[in-house]
């Protein structure tokens, strides 16, 4: 976990999510039809903000480290920002790139939030990682992502 | 299949202009995923889930949200508003029928 935080800045984005992939893959002991690839992430995560490569940093990720029940696992999303008129979190978009498909939600912000935090309850079919990128209103995208042990996966398989 | 839904909505009972405070929804419905196998046929039940989720405040939108299949059953979420003035805070959740499920909740803002 700490490891893996470690060498986010060395590796390139990309292939963190590459590699961050590769070893939830082998650590799920049932291959399942996950359909999700790092490359239909990246290409939601584009498809979602407009950019493929979000820098690491501003948004925060609160969830379990492991999920027992994968059919409702919590996630909270706080990223830091004034949100004044000139400065603001337009969106926060999750993704998760172990599940079918990679999109989870997207969420539209405003100055009238005040702050851009929003819970939420998700489904994760297996071991992964959850994901989450926010767009500024200058079109700056930040992310951040973290790896979640699922012990039951939560697509009804 | 989506017969009995249930909003619910918890908000502060006063808050003071400026404040930000926390709204927490929950609705009950079966976000059916559309990746769920169907033993007997073989095929999959086709997905039926809420898939936005907009919240007006004042009649100005203050959130929306787009959900996807990886929403679990009986979404909830929380949010964050800046208090203005006292008014009706109104919710809207629509489903893949088209459907669409209203709440309206009053906010008092105390000066």
């Amino acid at each position: 976990m700490n490891g893996e935080k470690n060498i986010i800045p060395r590796l390139g984005r990309r292939d963190f999510l590459k590699a961050a992939t590769a070893s939830a893959l082998l650590i799920s002991a049932r291959p399942r039809p996950a359909n999700a690839t790092p490359e239909s992430t990246l290409d939601a995560i584009g498809k979602a903000t407009g950019s493929r490569e979000p820098v690491m940093g501003r948004v925060n990720l609160t969830l379990p480290e492991i999920a027992e029940n994968g059919s409702t696992v919590s996630l909270k999303v706080d990223v830091e920002s004034p949100m004044t008129t000139d400065d603001y979190v337009q969106s926060v978009h999750i993704f998760a790139d172990g599940n079918p498909l990679p999109e989870v939600a997207d969420y539209y912000f405003g100055p009238h939030n005040g702050v851009a935090k929003l819970s939420i309850r998700m489904r994760l079919m297996q071991t992964q990682n959850v994901i989450a990128v926010a767009k500024m209103n200058n079109g700056d995208t930040y992310m951040a992502s973290r790896m979640i042990k699922v012990t039951i996966g939560g697509c009804g398989g | 299949m989506t017969t009995d839904i249930k909003p619910r909505i918890r908000v502060p009972k006063s808050v003071k202009k400026g404040d930000v405070f926390e709204v927490k929804t929950l609705v009950t419905h079966l976000m059916e995923s559309g990746q769920r196998p169907n033993k007997e046929t073989g095929s999959k039940y086709p997905r039926d889930i809420i898939n936005s989720f907009i919240v007006t405040y004042n009649a100005k939108e203050v959130l929306k949200a787009t959900w996807h299949a990886a929403v679990s059953a009986n979404p909830y979420t929380a949010f964050y508003v800046v208090a203005e003035e006292s008014g009706p805070m109104v919710f809207t959740w629509i489903d893949d029928n088209g459907t669409s499920y209203s709440k309206e909740v009053p906010i008092i803002v105390a000066e």
